[in-house]
């Protein structure tokens, strides 16, 4: 019977850095520790003391990846602790930062980091210029990126650490010239997500996998900002009970904090949401995925990847409709009923939970009497991805060592066994940049 | 027939920060990736690619902090086998806002001081030039896609000329 120990080092084409040791023992696989080795950064520690309004940019510089997600989660929480509404224009305005995000995100996943796994290539740039198929998919990949990355520019500031965004508004407003162009854009690479979609509705790999999912379910249109956190058994829980219903778990080998949910290990992020809401997508994106839409509710991991192409598809209609119909006047920035300065008469508690790329992505600040931030959770959906991952790796493996012809001694035995696990790691698209801000201080 | 010039060897290299200056690069690759097909060796890129070479490296971006002597060993390295060393982004460049707990309170510091231990940290999180010599800093939070833009194409000037 085989025994032997793998270890990678560093993951490659994911967000940022994370290892994995694994132990093969009598032909069984008796650990595996996918560890997030990005060095703690304390955000949430170094929240205290600093007014409200510095909290978002602030918690943005948690990932570069996700940052606009954080920030738009981070100003939720804020304006629900300073009693604060924001306008619809803002509302809006708040759901094109996000779609904008999601195209570029997604799209980067999709095309640099899985793609290549598709077409057998090292790398996105090592696809062939002179096929013409390789040629379409190059020019897609990184004109798809581009308009993603400029409707968050244009309506955020940046598509890295916004600066437009803000409690109670928006600094900075699309011109109609600005919008005329997104549309523009977003409408010349329609033809290439639906090319996108289709990739990876035919590609070759699979890994069931029985599990619950999570997300933020809206009351309407499929969306990412606003809604109750449902699950796949019917679940419902709204915003504020922020994360009662997870179970934090320390795993002592890693920088990130993982959680269970009753127990038990769960998925968030593009399955998840397109399992539960896809109903809710966007009429026209709808029509244009006809018989894919029916693979859903589905158990596959690697569907995840075909889930985000279908969620760049929904938010390339849905924004070009946002932009179409409405026209974007500059707004007062709303401000809180007590002035943050002087501080409220108690303790302000606000809570904000939004879809990010890559799952549930929760916010929580306190703020004191005097005016100033005491406090502060946060939690990233990789953490909350991270349980299944280690297991789904375990048995991934443990299939490869249990087909006859496995001999661990044979050449290329453990870079296949490496790449496969890669492969299933990348299908998740986990961010350990996210996953390694916070001070945990409970053991489990 | 005149002889191409050989591809100029580049190193990407992230250490404690929130990678925004990769997501810049791999956004202005947008509009420069046919061309740096052409020029670069993206020799060891790990957001790109999985087949990564250590070896020697013309230009080697790092971005990030030092958070460890680990990280700190590396670095050194790296500065070893690469001809220019360019620090990307405020972490890298002034160590902040990674290095943020520099300046806690001895409250706090004590609070995370069970964390340092178990990994291993540094009791002062580094910028890059702590550790090694730069030759090219290029700030922000992220690094500005313009002036990273300007730097790079002044070292492809230099390296072509």
């Amino acid at each position: 019977m085989h025994s032997f120990d793998l270890s990678l080092e560093h993951i490659t084409k994911v967000e940022g850095n994370a290892s994995l040791s694994l132990k093969v023992r009598e032909g069984k696989v008796t650990e595996v520790k996918f560890a997030i080795t990005e060095y703690k950064r304390f955000f949430t520690e170094a929240m205290q003391g600093k007014a409200p309004a510095a909290i978002p940019p602030h918690l943005a510089r948690i990932c570069g990846t996700c940052s606009n997600a954080h920030i738009i989660c981070s100003i939720e929480a804020c304006e629900n602790a300073l009693g604060i509404t924001p306008s619809a224009q803002t509302k809006l305005l708040r759901a094109l930062t996000i779609h904008g995000l999601i195209i570029r995100d997604h799209a980067l996943h999709l095309y640099l980091f899985s793609l290549p796994d598709i077409f057998s290539k090292d790398a996105f740039l090592d696809l062939d210029e002179n096929n013409p198929n390789e040629h379409q998919i190059l020019h897609d990949g990184f004109e798809t990126k581009a308009a993603g990355n400029y409707l968050a520019t244009m309506v955020a500031g940046r598509s890295v650490h916004a600066t437009y965004p803000v409690i109670g508004g928006f600094l900075h407003f699309p011109s109609a010239e600005e919008k005329i162009e997104a549309i523009k854009k977003l409408e010349a690479i329609r033809p290439a997500v639906l090319r996108l979609v289709e990739i990876f509705k035919n590609a070759p790999f699979h890994f069931d996998r029985q599990t619950k999912y999570m997300a933020l379910v809206p009351p309407d249109n499929f969306g990412y900002i606003y809604g109750k956190i449902t699950t796949s058994k019917n679940e419902v829980y709204d915003e504020s009970e922020f994360r009662k219903h997870l179970e934090h778990v320390v795993l002592p080998y890693s920088q990130a904090s993982a959680y269970t949910y009753e127990g038990e290990g769960y998925m968030v992020g593009a399955l998840a949401r397109i399992n539960l809401a896809r109903e809710k997508l966007h009429p026209k994106t709808k029509e244009s995925l006809g018989e894919v839409l029916k693979l859903f509710p589905a158990t596959d991991i690697y569907y995840n990847n075909l889930a985000q192409a279908i969620e760049i598809l929904h938010s390339i209609d849905e924004s070009i409709e946002i932009l179409t119909n409405n026209k974007f006047e500059p707004e007062e920035i709303i401000k809180p009923a007590a002035a943050e300065s002087s501080g409220a008469a108690k303790e302000l508690v606000g809570i904000g939970v939004i879809e990010a790329p890559r799952g549930t992505l929760y916010h929580k600040v306190v703020i004191g009497t005097d005016g100033k931030v005491s406090a502060g959770e946060v939690v990233v959906p990789t953490g909350q991805n991270q349980i299944n991952i280690e297991r789904d790796i375990a048995r991934l493996v443990q299939s490869l060592i249990d087909q006859p012809d496995f001999d661990p001694n044979s050449i290329g035995a453990k870079t296949k066994i490496n790449f496969e696990i890669e492969k299933l790691i990348r299908a998740y698209d986990p961010c350990m940049s996210c996953g390694t801000h916070f001070l945990k201080v409970e053991w489990v | 027939m005149k002889q191409d010039k050989p591809k100029i060897k580049i190193g990407w290299f992230s250490f404690s920060c929130c990678e925004d200056n990769t997501v810049v690069m791999t956004e202005v690759m947008n509009d420069h990736w046919q061309e740096w097909k052409q020029i670069f060796d993206f020799r060891h890129v790990r957001v790109l690619k999985s087949n990564n070479i250590f070896d020697s490296f013309d230009i080697a971006f790092i971005e990030g902090a030092v958070a460890s002597a680990e990280q700190e060993a590396r670095i050194k390295e790296i500065r070893a086998i690469s001809k220019k060393v360019v620090a990307v982004g405020s972490c890298a460049c002034l160590g902040l806002p990674a290095g943020q707990r520099n300046t806690f309170t001895e409250e706090q510091k004590k609070s995370i001081d069970f964390l340092l231990a178990r990994f291993n940290a540094l009791a002062q999180v580094k910028k890059i030039a702590d550790v090694i010599k730069v030759d090219v800093e290029i700030p922000g939070c992220p690094m500005s896609p313009e002036i990273f833009l300007a730097k790079v194409n002044s070292l492809i000037t230099e390296f072509h000329a």
